[in-house]
């Protein structure tokens, strides 16, 4: 099966120690990371669950954002290779006590350790890390900005069912403004050569967007007949401000996916959704659960690709045996 | 010579004044009075006794030779924040006149967000008596509200009576038009400008930095352009109706630039200014997340700063100002969302105009000059200083020439917030005189 464009050139590592985010990210290197995930792949449904690839290799994880599957998933993705785990999380840190992020990076890079995986709700603080902190950077989410790993594994779970990622049309529907998850999901997508779609009510997409090479659609009904995968946004009520759209009803009646809408579609559309949902909101528990939903297998396959980034950043088969 | 160290305590201080100082040799503009040519100037005492050729070999007082160098008529930023009383760790009086000095400027106006703001005698008492011996003249600009509440007028003609000579709620936009409307009528029998920053807040809530491709990219709230240009609106109009003076603070966008320009020619009195860092900097250099590239209003587009230029030219906008805003280290670094806005400007904005707008030849050195110190003073309805017999020596020396580094390390402001740090520039403040006394700048030296 051919998984990739051919001309796609192959590679052995990153040219960057840190993972903040797929803006600027090569073809090949995201390419790389699949390959790796779908090797890590495998791993996952063993017995015996463990291999011993960053064993030594002590890393933090920094939730400064209430997070549930993405921590865990990084979790399991760094047990699964014999790190040394530490969980730090805002709400058990000094973090109320005022001690400044810099700081607490400070103190945590003066125990040694390799690497951090750090969600924030400030774009750019990842960014702010490396400027501090000698460890690779892992970004499991920084605001409204950039969710890597969450594409990655988008990405990866595309090419498992459609065997490619060129040539697809692919479209975000929902929150727009808000989701780190299409911002990520529309560099990588991009850059792989996908055609991507924006879906949402007007006020929910940002300006100038069209400048990334998506197009923007405001009609669900209009996306329907086009698109090979869906990728239903989670409607991020808590970070936005109040006023962008009259009522979750009509939210619901216009852009929700149900399944009569999809009853509408001439060839078979992928479902997906990087969780948590509102069911009944933005996607209807019929299509949650459909045939053609694949959101329990991103969920698995997040873990390999985070296991393929963890991997690659602590330097590939050149650093580690 | 050395006039600025003082060799016993190791600290920047003002020097005075020789009682009689020649600068020799320098190209003397001033657009108060349309003079440009080489020629020297006496000093004596503190006053401009000769502005003439005067042969060295009969003089017996302190020679300068500023060869090559321009000589004008004093600097004044007209937007200021000195932070005291209240933020003494990231500026006071001393350390913000001494950086305006080494800049380049002989008078700051300051702006009232202090803590407690300016809107009491008391406090404007204060200001007068900390700067009385500094070299750089500070004029207090005032609160418009009590407190910079937005609620209620502040006691403008007690305040003006005392110093004020502007009124401004300087980062907190007087969102009720009602308060604006009675602000420009009743400031009308001072005949003071009200100066206004402009930005709609119910627009801005959750903007970092301006609303566009960058802020799309990064993931940040924005800042739109229109939440600046319907409060201009408003208020050209608010001006018109009362006949009061309106003067925008920091303009930012193309359609602002454009409203004032329709405004001035409909004859109501506008006058405008705009920062160094909106002509040099667009929302492309927030990329990597520098908190110095935050401030409000933010940095805006290429587009925005070709009209920017087009609204220099045409005197659309008046005056150039910093909007020198210092920020403790700790707080800027932070996460972008959490850190303050606003830059440091008072040191580099000679540098930077000089590079962008004369030797990009957008603007004559004699129409910066007026942008720097003419105009300034004539928005507040001041008289600006003039190199002319008889009058006090308020005088900025600059070299036009030089390209030199700017380094923090040679800054006199208390906080270092600035997106320039190791820029190139061209065009160096060299040295300022006023009050009787004499500073020379230390950039680059």
């Amino acid at each position: 099966m051919a998984i990739m464009e051919s001309e796609v050139k192959r590679i052995e590592r990153l040219s960057s120690r840190h993972l903040l985010g797929l803006d600027g990210m090569k073809a090949e290197e995201i390419q790389l990371i699949l390959d790796t995930a779908r090797s890590f792949r495998e791993i996952i449904d063993r017995p015996i669950k463990r291999v011993p690839t960053l064993q030594g290799k002590t890393i933090v994880n920094l939730f400064y954002e209430p997070s549930t599957r993405t921590r865990i998933s990084f979790e399991l993705a760094e047990k699964r290779m014999s790190a040394d785990i530490i969980n730090f999380s805002a709400s058990t840190s000094s973090v109320k006590k005022g001690e400044s992020l810099i700081d607490t990076v400070r103190n945590i890079a003066a125990m040694k350790i390799d690497m951090v995986v750090m969600r924030h709700s400030s774009p750019g603080a990842g960014h702010l890390l490396t400027r501090v902190l000698d460890a690779n950077i892992i970004n499991a989410g920084d605001g409204g900005h950039e969710h890597p790993t969450q594409a990655l594994l988008d990405m990866m779970t595309i090419r498992e069912k459609k065997g490619r990622l060129d040539n697809l049309t692919i479209a975000m529907v929902g929150d727009i403004s808000h989701s780190r998850v299409a911002l990520s999901n529309i560099y990588g997508l991009k850059t792989m050569g996908a055609r991507v779609l924006v879906c949402g009510p007007s006020t929910l997409i940002p300006r100038e967007i069209e400048r990334l090479g998506v197009e923007v659609y405001h009609n669900i009904d209009d996306i329907i007949p086009q698109v090979d995968v869906m990728n239903i946004l989670r409607l991020q009520l808590e970070r936005q401000r109040k006023g962008l759209f009259p009522s979750l009803r009509e939210y619901h009646n216009y852009f929700g996916i149900t399944r009569e809408r999809l009853e509408k579609a001439t060839r078979p559309i992928l479902i997906m959704h990087p969780g948590p949902m509102n069911r009944g909101l933005e996607i209807s528990s019929n299509v949650a659960d459909s045939e053609h939903s694949v959101i329990l297998e991103q969920v698995t396959n997040g873990i390999a690709v985070r296991m393929a980034v963890l991997y690659l950043l602590a330097g590939g088969p050149s650093e580690i045996h | 010579m050395k006039f600025t160290k003082n060799v016993k305590s190791g600290v920047y201080e003002f020097q005075s004044l020789p009682e009689k100082l020649l600068l020799k040799g320098g190209t003397v503009i001033d657009p108060s009075q349309n003079l440009e040519k080489r020629t020297d100037i006496l000093i004596e005492d503190g006053k401009i006794t000769a502005v003439e050729e005067i042969n060295e070999s009969h003089f017996s007082g302190v020679v300068m030779d500023v060869d090559g160098k321009i000589v004008s008529p004093g600097w004044m930023d007209l937007h200021v924040h000195l932070r005291e009383p209240g933020r003494e760790d990231e500026e006071t009086i001393e350390s913000g006149t001494l950086a305006a000095a080494n800049g380049g400027f002989t008078a700051v106006c300051c702006m009232p967000n202090t803590n407690p703001p300016i809107d009491s005698q008391e406090i404007i008492q204060y200001i007068k008596d900390r700067a009385r011996d500094s070299l750089v003249e500070v004029y207090p600009i005032a609160t418009i509200t009590k407190k910079r509440a937005g609620d209620e007028l502040a006691e403008i003609l007690d305040l003006v009576e005392q110093g004020a000579v502007a009124i401004s709620d300087d980062g907190s936009p007087v969102m009720s038009a009602e308060i604006m409307r009675r602000a420009l009528e009743y400031s009308k029998m001072v005949n003071i400008p009200v100066i206004g920053h402009e930005e709609d807040i119910t627009m801005t809530a959750d903007g970092h930095i301006h609303e566009g491709f960058v802020s799309t990219c990064l993931g940040l709230g924005g800042i739109p352009s229109v939440a600046e240009d319907i409060m201009i609106a408003r208020d050209i109009m608010l001006a018109e109706y009362t006949g009061g003076r309106f003067h925008v603070a920091h303009i930012s966008t193309r359609k602002s630039v454009e409203l004032v320009r329709e405004a001035k020619k409909r004859g109501v009195q506008v006058t405008a200014e705009v920062t160094p860092h909106h002509f040099t900097l667009t929302d492309e250099a927030v990329r990597g997340y520098d908190t110095n590239a935050k401030m409000k209003p933010p940095l805006r587009t290429a587009d925005d700063i070709e009209a920017i230029m087009e609204g220099l030219q045409d005197n659309t906008i008046d005056a150039i100002a910093t909007d020198h805003a210092p920020h403790s280290w700790e707080e800027k670094a932070s996460e972008f969302i959490y850190a303050p806005f606003g830059i440091v400007g008072l040191e580099t904005a000679l540098g930077l105009s000089m590079t962008k707008l004369v030797h990009s030849k957008k603007l004559s050195l004699s129409q910066l000059i007026e942008k720097f110190s003419t105009n300034p003073y004539r928005i507040l309805g001041l008289e600006p200083p003039s190199i002319q017999k008889g009058m006090n020596a308020n005088i900025t020396v600059f070299d036009p020439e030089i390209t030199w580094t700017f380094d923090e390390k040679q800054s006199l402001s208390r906080s270092h917030n600035s997106p320039f740090i190791g820029w190139k520039l061209t065009g160096k403040p060299h040295l300022v005189i006023n009050r009787g006394k004499l500073f020379s700048s230390i950039l680059a030296s």
